[in-house]
């Protein structure tokens, strides 16, 4: 027995004594024969099986295709499903088998250990100080400051590199998050196929997604824009034109010819954390953010009337041009999407 | 010590092995300790005790996920192209042909559909991810409810804490890689937390994503984090985790020969090695069933990320649903001044609150040992009910997360149940912070309810479900005495002390330095152990005993209990008549 040590607490026979560990007890294994030898073939039979399912494995990875007709068993790639099951019995035998063997046939006397405090002998931690205290004495660092501090500038100034070097992760902001692609006569085209639209167009009720022209033709030589430049802009400048009962739309102040014969459109980007708009209300004229459920009224400016977010839609002013179409009268008013520290208008 | 083996295993081999004669094994230990000298080390270590209890298993999960972890995820990085450069899909699957999308959700499709194993693999990595978070939580309660984390554990309960955070980023930039609609979402929504960030929040959201968001960065910047930096980290907290571990010895639950000051358990080599080595490949069988047959995030059926399009029902993994509800049932504050937007909306729920949540969580042990000024080590697990104060402070934060939770799933509540998502989210915004207090109230009162029930099975025996009626007519339940064993493993604990400060004024009448502090402490341990119920004395069961003679006397007439199975032949028997097995 370890010398009883003052860190512990201990319970001395209060209010009954420890009875001490209880006798071992043989298992069936230990004392009969037979049970032992069928032990022991239990186990081999697990290892067996996992040699099979193995086997099973290679055959499933080229027996079944992967490809066009993955759903066709069970709605699962049918060689995904063969391979899992022949992987997972081959690796669950063999855990099997081990854990069988270990509760079954290996020696299953518990044994006693002593524990120790986790902390080192009063002498071990005073020969560490004596031997901190003579390092730092043989240094000299508490003797000449001049060496400790400038050691210590240097360190913290070297420490600065690291920053200064992640400097070109990204250019600064800048404002650009206050512009975006939209501009004084710009097309408002349907998304996806990039088709302009007339007024007369949209029947009451409707909710189209729209995009400005400029992502079909303000790419290279005239073309639709690509890679990077198209996904910032459709983050910014997707917007959604609707058309209510113009008695149910109360515009904005300053806002009464920002709309088209009830037609307005509204940035498609949530205020709150830059998700798409996309549950369109009919009855209500409220369109629902799916991530975190800002709820806005369409019919009041896209004032918030539910969830987290805290401002409205920006609104796009619109107006038509000779042909009929509709076009923006300008870029939006303010930033669209999340809020953000430099952001200045409530 | 000397261990009876003459019966073990005795068709393994007759006689112990000997050293005499040298073997190829012996000559390679011979070789590789002449150069590493380990075997001082290894005869210290290869029969260490590990003391059995199923849920000292759970830790040991999350250990072989995150193994599965590193061989599934080395494989898909075989495959994977974390480009965001456009390419057009010209794989398997037919319904995108065509479509222009990320070179990495190209190849994700192509780790999907064209590669033989890895739709499982892939699935495989996703079911594991999500069985470590959820391991190392489930693991976390039972090292908080057991007290298991007291001294000289703090430390390991820190870098536990840490793994849990570090897992669960790990997890978020994992499953925002593959760069399809549900993905991107996600990590959109994170481009607008992190511009909630005052004064440098703008900044960072450019130098993360290398511009404005999207930006062609991210992924490949995600990537390193996830297959690099976090995995590194991880390694190096799982290892440190362990070796305390191995240091502190394990915890184990109080029993006959089972103390303070010992460890009782099986050895390391061979039955723990055993144990836990067949236990990887169960859970790596485990997880391969998963992969093979529950599909897990088919992100070909949500098409490739587009800012401009989202999915209904857009839910992040269970791991990151609690900030993200807390952010759902947020009110929509915002404050505009001196020309700059602060979004409390946005910043409370998601940057500060799960930051404060796990301070909280890393400061619990400290917290307990500064209100119970208890310096002791302590290596005997606790029962959560004989801590009703512990057990109820994190079933009030269970509940405070699982309420949150929930609010995460506020829309597909509504629209299963056919609710009001205002309701539930007015609810929500409510319950968060009553819940908790109640649930605090009921597990503590339950708790020493349940003290009471130990006390009384010591007092007065345990209830046999025999009915005994008296001469006169009434009637009464017959109480047996529990065994020593039981009795032993029961009153097995401390005796809580209230702490009571010292005299708060010297003899002079000059109020002692700190001694507010002191009243507090005094205060919370008043709250934290004073409506405990502590174990009987030997007096009160010496007295308890004294009175079950005298019932015993007064029954006396009648020698054994009368189970009512006297004449139908299935009257109760000792088990110990019974032979092992018939026929020996």
């Amino acid at each position: 027995m370890s010398a009883h040590d003052d860190n512990l607490p201990v319970l001395e026979a209060d209010p009954i004594a420890d009875p001490g560990l209880p006798e071992h007890e043989w298992r069936p294994t230990d004392v009969d024969p037979a049970m032992e030898r069928r032990a022991e073939r239990q186990v081999a039979a697990w290892f067996g099986l996992s040699m099979v399912s193995t086997v099973l494995f290679v055959v499933s990875y080229f027996a079944f295709a992967v490809g066009e007709d993955a759903d066709t068993f069970l709605g699962l790639g049918s060689s995904t499903l063969f391979l899992g099951l022949t992987l997972g019995i081959a690796l669950l035998s063999i855990g099997i088998g081990i854990i069988q063997w270990a509760r079954k046939l290996m020696g299953d006397h518990e044994i006693v250990e002593y524990r120790h405090s986790a902390a080192s002998s009063p002498e071990d931690r005073e020969e560490t100080l004596a031997v901190l205290a003579l390092g730092a004495e043989e240094s000299g660092i508490g003797r000449r400051p001049l060496i400790r501090n400038s050691l210590l500038g240097a360190l913290g100034l070297v420490g600065l590199t690291p920053i200064i070097a992640l400097r070109d992760l990204g250019p600064l902001p800048g404002d650009v998050l206050e512009h975006t692609v939209w501009d004084k006569g710009m097309r408002v085209v349907r998304d996806v196929v990039g088709t302009p639209i007339k007024a007369s167009e949209l029947i009451i009720g409707d909710l189209v997604n729209a995009q400005p022209e400029a992502l079909f033709n303000g790419g290279p030589e005239g073309g639709p824009m690509e890679g990077v430049e198209l996904q910032i802009e459709k983050s910014k400048s997707s917007v959604i034109l609707v058309r209510m009962e113009p008695d149910d739309i109360t515009p904005g102040e300053g806002r009464e010819d920002w709309s088209v014969d009830g037609i307005q459109c509204y940035s498609k980007i949530c205020t709150h954390v830059g998700c798409p708009i996309s549950l369109w209300e009919r009855t209500t004229g409220n369109v629902l953010c799916p991530c975190h459920q800002s709820t806005f009224d369409l019919g009041d400016s896209a004032k918030v009337v539910f969830g987290p977010a805290a401002r409205a839609l920006p609104q796009l002013p619109l107006a038509v041009d000779d042909e009929g179409y509709l076009i923006a009268q300008s870029d939006f008013t303010e930033p669209v999407g999340p809020s953000y520290w430099e952001r200045d208008s409530g | 010590m000397s261990i009876d083996t003459s019966k073990v295993a005795d068709s393994n081999r007759d006689e112990p092995a000997t050293a005499s004669k040298p073997s190829k094994v012996g000559a390679a230990a011979t070789w590789a300790d002449e150069r590493l000298g380990l075997a001082g080390l290894a005869k210290k270590n290869l029969r260490k005790v590990f003391p059995d209890h199923w849920s000292f298993m759970l830790g040991e999960i999350a250990l072989w996920s995150f193994v599965i972890l590193l061989l599934t995820g080395v494989f898909l990085t075989l495959w994977f192209n974390p480009s965001m450069g456009e390419v057009t899909y010209e794989g398997s699957y037919a319904q995108l042909r065509g479509i222009h999308m990320s070179e990495a959700y190209a190849s994700a499709l192509n780790i999907s559909f064209d590669v033989r194993g890895g739709l499982l693999m892939r699935q495989m990595h996703h079911w594991a991810a999500m069985l470590f978070i959820a391991a190392m939580f489930v693991h976390m309660m039972r090292v908080f409810f057991t007290g298991a984390f007291r001294k000289p554990r703090e430390l390991n309960w820190v870098i536990g804490s840490l793994l849990l955070l570090l897992g669960t980023l790990e997890g978020f930039t994992g499953y925002s890689l593959p760069d399809d609609l549900l993905s991107g979402t996600g990590v959109r929504a994170s481009d607008g937390f992190m511009k909630s960030i005052p004064v440098v929040g703008t900044y960072l959201s450019f130098f993360l994503f290398g511009g404005e968001f999207p930006g062609e960065s991210i992924i490949p910047r995600l990537y390193a984090v996830h297959i690099l930096l976090i995995p590194g980290l991880l390694l190096a907290l799982v290892t440190a985790h362990m070796l305390l571990l191995v240091y502190h010895k394990h915890t184990q639950w109080p029993g006959p020969g089972r103390t303070q000051e010992n460890v009782v358990g099986y050895p390391m080599m061979p039955v723990y090695m055993a144990k836990a080595g067949g236990f990887f490949f169960m859970v790596f069988g485990a997880t391969a069933l998963m992969g093979g047959l529950l599909t897990i995030n088919p992100v070909w059926k949500f098409g490739p990320y587009d800012p401009s399009k989202v999915t209904a029902g857009s839910q992040p993994d269970w791991y990151m649903g609690w900030p993200d509800g807390a952010l759902r049932i947020m009110p929509g504050w915002e404050t505009h001044a001196f020309g700059h937007t602060i979004s409390w909306n946005v910043m409370l729920p998601i940057i500060v609150l799960p930051g404060v949540m796990f301070t909280i969580l890393m400061l619990l042990p400290f917290i307990e040992s500064w209100i119970t000024k208890d310096k002791r080590e302590h290596h005997l697990l606790e029962r959560p009910r004989n801590a009703p104060t512990r057990t109820a402070t994190m079933v009030a934060l269970m509940t405070f997360y699982g309420l949150l939770w929930a609010a995460g799933g506020n829309d597909l509540i509504a629209t299963h149940f056919h609710l009001s998502i205002n309701q539930i989210t007015y609810f929500m915004r409510v319950a968060v912070f009553i819940g908790p207090v109640i649930a605090f109230w009921i597990t503590r009162r339950w708790c020493i309810s349940l003290q009471r029930h130990d006390n009384e099975k010591l007092l007065h025996g345990y209830e046999t479900g025999i009915i005994m009626r008296s001469a006169e007519g009434g009637y009464s339940e017959r109480h047996l005495p529990i065994s020593e064993t039981s009795a032993y493993t029961l009153t097995a604990r401390e005796r809580d002390e209230v702490y009571v400060p010292e005299s708060e004024t010297d003899d002079n009448g000059v109020v002692a330095p700190g001694s507010r502090v002191e009243r507090l402490r005094s205060k919370l341990s008043t709250l934290m152990y004073a409506d405990n119920v502590q174990k009987p004395t030997r007096e009160e069961l010496e007295e308890a005993q004294h009175h079950a003679e005298h019932v015993r006397e007064l029954e006396a007439g009648l020698d054994h209990p009368a189970s009512g199975h006297e004449f139908d032949g299935h009257n109760l028997h000792e088990v110990s008549d019974e032979p092992l097995r018939p026929g020996h």
